[in-house]
C-alpha cells in the first residue's frame, strides 16, 4: 500500500499535467473530445492522490519507520488518533494534504457543474489541474512525504506535545479546507476573463465556494486561537503573528468580496472589484502558505526553512502576472451597468465596508510583510508588533462594527430621510443605552465604551430585524411565533443568517474590548499559604495551594499544582495546572516540558492559571490571569460558523407558489422602500 | 449621480489616509530593529544611541551556558550568530521549547556594559513541528533533506 501510494502521487502529477494540457486546448479549440478527457484526467488525479494519501496513513498508522516522514512526526507509543492527524503535523505530510483537499474540491466542482456553466468549465477544469501541478511537483520534488532513511529507526521522535491536543488535530484541516476553497473561485474568475463572460454567470458559481472558504476559515482561525490560548500558556489567543496573520487576510478580502458580491448582483456595479478580490483572496491564501512554509519572515510558528518556500515565491509571481495580465486586456468587459446614487445607500455602506476590509487587510499584510519590506529598502530589517496592528486596527475595527449595523438597515439606491427615522431610531437608542449603563458602572476605557456602543447598536438592529420579519409572517400567515421564527429564516436564509454571522461578529468584539481589562499576578506558593487578589469585576478572590505533585501518566511525567480558588457567593473550586515531560517508548525524555495551562471558565471572565516551575520541592511559581469574556470569543466563533451554514445552506428550489428560487429571494417590487425581503448578506 | 461618486470617493480617501496615517506613525513608534548580535554589535560601534534602544535580536542559544534561577522565572545565557556572542539575561515566563541551541528571538535592550536585558523570549525549534534526534540528525538523508541552510 505504501509502494502505491508513493507511486501514485507521481502517476497523479502526470494526469493533472494531461488534464491542464488537454483542458486549456479544448477550451480554446471548442473540442469537446479534448475537454472530456481533460475533466475525466482530473477526476483521475483525485483517485490518485487519495491513494497516495492512503498510502501515507497507511505507513503512520503501521509505524513505518523507514519513512523518514514517519519517523520524524510519530513514534510507537503516540495514540493513534495523533498518529493519524500527524498527516499534516510535517511539512511533506501537510503539502500532501493540501493536494487531497485541492483535488476533492476539484472533483466536486466538476461533478457540480457537469451539465452547468460548459462555456467556463474547459478553463476551471485546467485551471484547477494547473494549480494541482504545482502543488503535486512541490510535494513530490520538493517535499515528498515518502523519502526514505537510508536505515530503518527502531522508534520514531514522536509529535511535538503541543500538537498532541485535540484542538490541533482539526485546527489544521480546517484552515486548509478554507484555504484550498479559495482556488475555485479564483478557478472561475480566469475562466470568465479568458471567455470574457463576465456577467453574473461566474459569480453565482464561485459564491457558495466563497462561503466555504469563509466558514472553514472562519472555524479554522477560532480554533487556533482556542488552541493557543489552552495550549500556549501566554494567556492570550492572538498575537499578530506572522502565521495567524496570514490566516486572517484571505478571511478579511474573502468577506469583503461576500458583501461586494451582492451589489453585483443587485446593481451590476464592481465588477473589476469583485474579480481583484476574489483573485487576491487566492493569492493571500497561496501567500499564507508560503508564509507558513518559506521561514522568510521570523515566526514562532513556522515550519523549517526549506526550499520550497522558492517555489511558493516563483508560483505566486507566475499567478499575478497571469491575472494581471488577463485582467488589463479584458478592462473593456469589465465596465460597471449601474453607479452610485447616493452616499446614504445600501450600496455606499457596503462600498464602505469593503474599503474598511480591505484597508484593515491592508494594514495586516504590510506590518507582516514590513521585515521584508523594510531590509528590501532600507537594508535593516525592521519588524512591528501587536501596537502597531492594535493602533491601525481597532479604530478601522469599530468603523465596521458600526457598518455592520448600519448596511442591513438602509435601503438600496436612496435611503429617504423617513426611512432612516423608522429603521434607525430604536438601534440607536439601544446603543446609547447601553454605552452609558457601562459608563455608569464605572467602565472608564474609550474604545471599550466605543465598542460596547456600537455592540448594543447592532444588536438591537438584528433584532429589530428579526422582529419585524416574525411580525410580518404572524400577520399574514398567523403563525405562531417560535414557527415564524424558523420558517423567516428558512424561506431568507442569506438575508437572516447573514443577520446570525453579524450578531456573532458583535460577540466577539465585546470579548475583544474585555481585553482591555485583563489582569495578571505572578506570585510564589507554598503549600497551604493563600494569595488574595482583585478580579476586573472588584470581586476578592482567595487562591490557597493544595501542594505540588508528580506522577506518571501515558507517554509523560507531570508534575502538577493544584490551587483552590475561593470567591464570596460561589463555592470553592479547585485549578489545576501541569508541567509535562513527555517520554518515548524506552522511558527517555523526549522534547522540552509543556505547560498545561489550569482555566476556570465562566461567562464574566478566565481565571487562567500557568504553572512555571517548581522551587524546592514544593514552592510553585505561578501566574494567574484574570482574563474576561474570552468564552465569548469561542461562542461568537461558533455563531459565526452557524450563521454561515445558514447561509450556506441550499434554498429549496421551489416555493409555495411555484416559482424558481435561486440562493436568495427574488423580488419584483422597486427597489427604496421596501418590506424586508430582499436579500441579506 | 457623479456627486455621490465624488463624495464616497472622498470618504474613502478620508477612511484610508487615516488608517494610512496610524499605520505610518506607528511604525515609526512601535517599529523595532530585527538585528543579530554581529549586526548589533556594528550599530553600537557606529552609533552609540544604539544602546539602551529596544530592539530585537534573532541568534542561536550557545549550548551549555544557560542558567536558569530557581522557579523558573529568570534565566542568563549566551546566544551567537557565529561571528558575535552576546550574553542575555531575561525574566519572565519561559517558553516551552527553550533549551540549548535553539533559535530565539528576544527583545530588549542593549546595556553599555555589553548584556542584553530582554523583556521577550520567543524561542523556535528548527522547526517548531520537527524534533529530529541527534543521531538522525548526522544522517546523510537528514542533512540532504534539510537543505543546505541547515
Amino acid at each position: 500500500m505504501i509502494l502505491i501510494g508513493e507511486l501514485s502521487l507521481w502517476v497523479a502529477l502526470l494526469m493533472a499535467a494531461w488534464s491542464a494540457t488537454v483542458s486549456f486546448a479544448g477550451g480554446q479549440m471548442r473540442r469537446s473530445d479534448l475537454v472530456a478527457s481533460g475533466e475525466r484526467a482530473l477526476y483521475a488525479t483525485f483517485a490518485f492522490v487519495v491513494l497516495a494519501s492512503i498510502g501515507l496513513w497507511t505507513a503512520l498508522l503501521t509505524s513505518d519507520f523507514s519513512l523518514r516522514f514517519v519517523a520524524s512526526y510519530t513514534s510507537s507509543n503516540l495514540p493513534a488518533v495523533y498518529k493519524f492527524s500527524a498527516f499534516w503535523g510535517g511539512q511533506a505530510g501537510s503539502m500532501l494534504f493540501w493536494c487531497l483537499i485541492l483535488a476533492l474540491y476539484s472533483a466536486i466542482t466538476l461533478f457540480a457543474n457537469r451539465r452547468t456553466n460548459r462555456e467556463l468549465m474547459p478553463f476551471v477544469t485546467g485551471t484547477l489541474a494547473a494549480i494541482l501541478i504545482f502543488f503535486l511537483a512541490t510535494t513530490a520534488f520538493g517535499a515528498n512525504p515518502y523519502a526514505r532513511l537510508d536505515w530503518i529507526p527502531p522508534d520514531g521522535t514522536g509529535l511535538n506535545p503541543q500538537l498532541q491536543n485535540p484542538g490541533m488535530a482539526i485546527h489544521p484541516p480546517n484552515l486548509y479546507l478554507g484555504y484550498v476553497a479559495t482556488s475555485v473561485p479564483f478557478a472561475f474568475a480566469i475562466a470568465a476573463l479568458i471567455t470574457r463572460r463576465l456577467d453574473a454567470e461566474w459569480l453565482a458559481a464561485v459564491r457558495r465556494w466563497s462561503l466555504v472558504s469563509w466558514l472553514f476559515l472562519t472555524i479554522g482561525i477560532t480554533l487556533g486561537m482556542w488552541w493557543a490560548y489552552v495550549e500556549l500558556g501566554w494567556g492570550g489567543y492572538w498575537a499578530w503573528d506572522p502565521v495567524e496573520n496570514a490566516s486572517l487576510l484571505p478571511w478579511l478580502t474573502g468577506t469583503a468580496f461576500l458583501h461586494s458580491i451582492m451589489i453585483q448582483e443587485k446593481r451590476g456595479m464592481l465588477r473589476k472589484w469583485n474579480v481583484t478580490l476574489v483573485v487576491a483572496t487566492f493569492l493571500l491564501a497561496i501567500l499564507g502558505t508560503f508564509i507558513t512554509r518559506s521561514g522568510v519572515i521570523e515566526s514562532v510558528h513556522s515550519f523549517a526553512q526549506s526550499p520550497i518556500g522558492s517555489w511558493f515565491a516563483g508560483f505566486l509571481i507566475l499567478a499575478i502576472v497571469v491575472t494581471a495580465f488577463l485582467v488589463a486586456t479584458r478592462l473593456k468587459d469589465l465596465e460597471a451597468q449601474a453607479e452610485l446614487e447616493s452616499m446614504v445607500s445600501r450600496e455606499a455602506a457596503f462600498l464602505y465596508n469593503n474599503v474598511v476590509l480591505v484597508g484593515i487587510a491592508f494594514s495586516v499584510l504590510w506590518g507582516t510583510l514590513f521585515p521584508i519590506i523594510s531590509e528590501a529598502v532600507r537594508g535593516s530589517k525592521i519588524t512591528v508588533g501587536a501596537p502597531f496592528f492594535n493602533t491601525v486596527n481597532i479604530p478601522l475595527g469599530l468603523l465596521l462594527l458600526g457598518l455592520t449595523g448600519v448596511g442591513p438597515l438602509i435601503a438600496w439606491r436612496r435611503a429617504s430621510v423617513a426611512n432612516l427615522k423608522r429603521q434607525f431610531a430604536v438601534p440607536v437608542a439601544g446603543g446609547l443605552v447601553l454605552g452609558a449603563a457601562f459608563f455608569a458602572l464605572g467602565m472608564r476605557d474609550g474604545y471599550a465604551l466605543v465598542s460596547y456602543t456600537l455592540a448594543g447598536f447592532v444588536t438591537t438592529t438584528i433584532a429589530q430585524e428579526f422582529v419585524k420579519g416574525v411580525g410580518a409572517r404572524r400577520r399574514i400567515h398567523g403563525e405562531a411565533i417560535p414557527i415564524a421564527l424558523l420558517r423567516l429564516i428558512g424561506r431568507n436564509r442569506r438575508r437572516y443568517g447573514g443577520y446570525i454571522v453579524h450578531f456573532g461578529i458583535v460577540v466577539l468584539f465585546a470579548a475583544f474590548a474585555g481585553l482591555a481589562f485583563k489582569k495578571e499576578y505572578d506570585l510564589s506558593l507554598t503549600p497551604g499559604s493563600s494569595f488574595t487578589a482583585l478580579d476586573p469585576y472588584n470581586r476578592s478572590w482567595t487562591f490557597t495551594s493544595q501542594g505540588v505533585s508528580r506522577y506518571e501518566e501515558l507517554n509523560r511525567q507531570v508534575t502538577a499544582v493544584v490551587l483552590e480558588a475561593k470567591r464570596p457567593g460561589m463555592a470553592p473550586t479547585l485549578i489545576k495546572s501541569e508541567k509535562r515531560q513527555h517520554v518515548d517508548s524506552r522511558g527517555q525524555p523526549t522534547f522540552e516540558p509543556s505547560t498545561e495551562v489550569g482555566i476556570l471558565e465562566s461567562l464574566r471572565q478566565d481565571v487562567y492559571l500557568v504553572l512555571h516551575g517548581v522551587t524546592g520541592e514544593e514552592t510553585a511559581e505561578i501566574r494567574i490571569t484574570f482574563n474576561p469574556l474570552v468564552w465569548w470569543v469561542w461562542y461568537g466563533g461558533i455563531i459565526m460558523a452557524i450563521g454561515g451554514l445558514i447561509v450556506m445552506w441550499p434554498q429549496a428550489t421551489r416555493s409555495r407558489s411555484g416559482r424558481r428560487e435561486g440562493g436568495y429571494v427574488v423580488v419584483m417590487q422597486p427597489a427604496a422602500e421596501r418590506p424586508p425581503v430582499e436579500a441579506g448578506v | 449621480m457623479a456627486r455621490a461618486r465624488t463624495k464616497f470617493i472622498m470618504g474613502g480617501i478620508l477612511v484610508l489616509g487615516t488608517a494610512g496615517y496610524l499605520m505610518a506613525t506607528s511604525i515609526g513608534d512601535t517599529g523595532m530593529y530585527y538585528l543579530t548580535p554581529g549586526e548589533l554589535t556594528a550599530k553600537v560601534k557606529r552609533d552609540s544611541t544604539f544602546y539602551e534602544t529596544g530592539v530585537k535580536m534573532g541568534a542561536r542559544v550557545v549550548p551549555g551556558t544557560i542558567e536558569r534561577q530557581p522557579g523558573g522565572r529568570a534565566v542568563s545565557f549566551n546566544v551567537t550568530d557565529g561571528s558575535q556572542t552576546i550574553p542575555v539575561t531575561f525574566r519572565g515566563v519561559i517558553p516551552d521549547t527553550f533549551t540549548d541551541s535553539v533559535d530565539v528571538v528576544v527583545e530588549g535592550r542593549y546595556n553599555r556594559n555589553g548584556t542584553f536585558v530582554a523583556t521577550t523570549l520567543l524561542a523556535k525549534c528548527a522547526s517548531r513541528y520537527e524534533n529530529a534526534p541527534d543521531k538522525y540528525q548526522s544522517t546523510p538523508a537528514y542533512k540532504a533533506s534539510k537543505g543546505p541552510a541547515a
